[in-house]
């Protein structure tokens, strides 16, 4: 026996199925082409072995905090950030800006950089809307994401995850340089 | 309801029965009125008022956690525990074979919410609904939670069992429709709890007594996103009974066919659940490959939706017709627009509508870079769980809680009004919301102190403010209709209403019927999408606890 579905709907039916086919096509385009990708499985970290402070004797790369030219090995990339996230603060390293009381991390503008990211306690996000810079920090794991700025200008990094009473004051600033 | 004469005692049992999930339902509303009154206040914080000392609380993140849990958990399990042991015991005609499953799943239900309630008013569980790990909670809180899911297991077990005995006692006979889609809901439900029973019961509560020392906060996070985005699904599919199995007849329409509506259910039970990983689009620790496998099954999900969008529209077009309606569209104004039980649940399909098409958004992977975890999330979940279930619920309790209690509706036009109110707060708060995510707002976020504040989010918090404050004053008005009818002093039996289908399921192929093969089917698909997932897992369970709220 048939199902009892009227022609009409089943032209419906193809349509949603084409509508569909050519969102996955433009989702598998955007990656491919242009190269927007999500955080993958990088490598983990000992959290326990983390000091958000003394940071000097931290496992590799947490050791040697802050901004400067990409020492990895891909090929597309030329700078990178690592940073540490607790709550409620990120540090590059360097001591917070005396006014704003965040750290403000410069980094040259039209250059593919690397954020890499660890938390020493709890869950964190990284979130740059403006270069959609978008991912969670975890204990344990390493967050890699690459982005370009593409004016010069001050950015905020927020953590946009829940880790707990002073949640939403945590944040960094970006300086974009020309 | 049928002819037949049932024996005194099957009778005292159904009252007994029924008085239990009057209980439940009872529950629910309880959850409801706490968890708006914490909306309040979350509407209030957006337009910079902040209102939380004088409700003695100790912070904002302890009254969102009390809105979630209250509304998403407590609001959705106790409803579905009701309605869809109900919607049993009337489609078989008969009571549930185990009574004390039904007052268990109450008695558990209460017990889990009376413990979580009490952890997070101690401000003992400020953890939000999603319980990150590793944030701690009182074990209480836990407790609580893993109370809340048995509840559902004992319905879903005392539904299996009726339906078994009946197939008994009606050999040959096709299962009906109604029966059908509340125990394949409730299936779909028991593969997709599992993932957050695990975390609870063999992680959370004993790291929370003390018993472990560490956890593995991002094989948390997957176990949680493992039911996480299922029970979707299961706040959903009892709206969807009602839209399916009552509405019609509420609107003089029928249904076209049995066949497509089992077919619909089928496909929620095997597409909901191995698509987790689209809500770990941005997690580290997890293969890219893996996430797109989810992200494409997650588009599957759309067909259902789909389907059951277009099989509505033509059994509401089929009532407006048949009340005498013309022309391409003359048949809406025909539907019954007096009715708050249909008007509720409309305007419910209509925040659905819009907020299907903002989560085709969220589900694409890279768009998911732009707004996932900013308000553009809060935004769309109003429209969804907020507005297409909360709404159907309270559509429902229009005729649900005269059914339970004998009490006539009161204040028909007072319920005509609230639903419309509804809808237009949700449609003003969710635009704020979303603009602001636009705008990289961040979601679960105490606006009135943050440090960071954005010029071009604060207009859009107002808006979004001023439209939860519309919401807030719907649902006081709901509140006033139920207490209304609960005064009542005038008795009358109302029956609960069941569609008919023009093709009936003596015309659906057998192979639809079988809920157990199915149950197998979906099983298989989650192992596909999960072992992978469980097998490159780097499993350490190192990380302390933080109590850091
Ligand atoms: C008066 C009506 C309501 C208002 C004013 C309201 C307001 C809000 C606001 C402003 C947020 C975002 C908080 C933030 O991101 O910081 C929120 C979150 C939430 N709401 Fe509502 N809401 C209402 C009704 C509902 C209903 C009916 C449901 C579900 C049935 C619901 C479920 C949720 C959930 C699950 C969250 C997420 C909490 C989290 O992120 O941890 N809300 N609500
Ligand atoms: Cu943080
Ligand atoms: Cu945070």
């Amino acid at each position: 026996m048939k199902l009892q579905i009227e022609k009409w709907e089943r032209w419906f039916l193809y349509a949603t199925t084409v509508m569909l086919v050519a969102f996955l096509v433009a989702i598998f385009a955007s990656i491919g082409e242009a190269g927007i990708h999500l955080p993958t499985d990088e490598d983990q970290v000992d959290p326990n072995l983390l000091e958000f402070s003394a940071y000097e004797s931290n496992p590799a790369p947490f050791n040697e905090l802050g901004s400067r030219p990409y020492t990895g090995t891909e090929d597309d990339i030329e700078w990178e950030v690592v940073l540490l996230a607790r709550a409620w603060a990120f540090t590059d390293g360097e001591p917070v800006d005396a006014e704003r009381g965040v750290p403000i991390i410069t980094v040259p503008v039209d250059t593919p950089v690397e954020f890499v990211v660890t938390s020493v306690d709890t869950v964190h996000g990284i979130l740059i809307a403006e270069v959609a810079v978008n991912a969670m920090v975890i204990p344990g794991q390493i967050t890699k994401v690459v982005t370009e700025f593409d004016e010069p200008g001050e950015y905020a990094i927020i953590c946009h995850e829940f880790c707990g009473l002073l949640h939403h004051n945590m944040y960094a600033i970006v300086e974009v340089v020309g | 309801m049928t002819a037949t004469q049932q024996p005194a005692t099957t009778d005292a049992v159904v009252v007994e029965q029924r008085r239990w999930l009057k209980w439940q339902l009872y529950l629910g509303f309880v959850g409801l009125f706490l968890g708006l009154l914490m909306g309040f206040l979350q509407a209030m914080d957006r337009t910079g008022i902040d209102l939380y000392d004088a409700f003695q609380l100790q912070t904002y993140y302890q009254g969102l956690t009390l809105h979630a849990v209250s509304l998403a958990f407590v609001l959705t399990f106790t409803f579905a525990n009701s309605f869809l042991t109900l919607t049993v015991m009337r489609s078989l005609d008969r009571p549930m074979d185990y009574t004390w499953m039904i007052q268990g799943s109450t008695i558990t239900a209460a017990l889990g919410v009376v413990l979580a309630a009490a952890a997070i008013l101690m401000n003992q569980a400020s953890v939000l609904y999603t319980f990150y790990s590793p944030l701690q909670a009182s074990s209480l809180f836990y407790l609580g939670a893993v109370l809340l899911v048995v509840s559902t297991w004992l319905v879903s077990l005392n539904q299996m069992l009726t339906v078994r005995t009946w197939r008994k006692e009606h050999p040959g006979e096709r299962l009906p429709l109604l029966a059908f889609v509340s125990l394949v809901t409730f299936l779909m439900w028991d593969l997709a709890s599992l993932g957050v029973a695990v975390e609870v019961v063999v992680f959370l509560l004993p790291w929370s007594l003390g018993i472990t020392e560490g956890v593995d906060p991002l094989l948390n996070r997957t176990l949680f996103w493992f039911t996480g985005h299922p029970i979707v699904y299961f706040w959903l599919l009892p709206a969807y009974v009602s839209w399916y199995m009552m509405i019609p007849k509420q609107v003089g329409g029928k249904l076209f066919s049995d066949g497509v509506v089992r077919g619909v259910f089928i496909l929620f039970l095997l597409l909901s659940t191995p698509v987790g990983l689209h809500h770990q689009f941005t997690d580290p620790g997890i293969d890219e490959g893996l996430k797109l496998l989810h992200g494409v099954f997650t588009f599957g999900v759309f067909f259902p939706s789909v389907i059951t969008a277009f099989t509505l529209m033509a059994a509401l077009e089929h009532g407006g017709r048949r009340a005498g309606g013309k022309g391409l569209l003359g048949w809406i104004l025909k539907l019954p627009w007096g009715d708050p039980v249909v008007v509720a649940q409309l305007l419910a399909m209509i925040g659905f509508v819009l907020g299907g098409a903002t989560g085709l958004l969220n589900a694409s992977s890279t768009m998911n870079l732009l707004i996932h975890n900013t308000s553009f999330v809060p935004g769309h979940f109003h429209l969804t769980v907020g507005t297409a279930v909360a709404l159907t619920i309270m559509g429902v309790a229009y005729w649900l809680v005269p059914y339970l209690t004998g009490k006539p509706l009161w204040g028909r036009r007072l319920g005509v009004l609230q639903a419309w109110l509804w809808l237009i707060g949700v449609m003003v708060f969710s635009r704020g919301q979303m603009a602001a995510g636009i705008e990289g707002q961040p979601r679960r976020l105490f606006t009135t102190a943050s440090a960071y504040i954005d010029e071009s989010w604060e207009v859009w918090n107002i808006v979004a403010g001023i439209g939860g404050m519309i919401m807030f004053v719907s649902g006081v008005l709901f509140f006033v209709v139920i207490g209304g009818t609960l005064l009542q002093k005038q008795r009358v039996t109302v029956e609960m209403p069941v569609s008919e289908c023009i093709h009936d399921r003596t015309e659906t192929p057998r192979w639809l019927d079988r809920a157990g093969l199915w149950f197998v089917v979906a099983v298989v698909l989650v192992l596909i999408a999960y072992l992978p997932v469980f097998i490159t897992h780097n499993y350490e369970f190192n990380v302390l606890p933080f109590t850091l709220y």
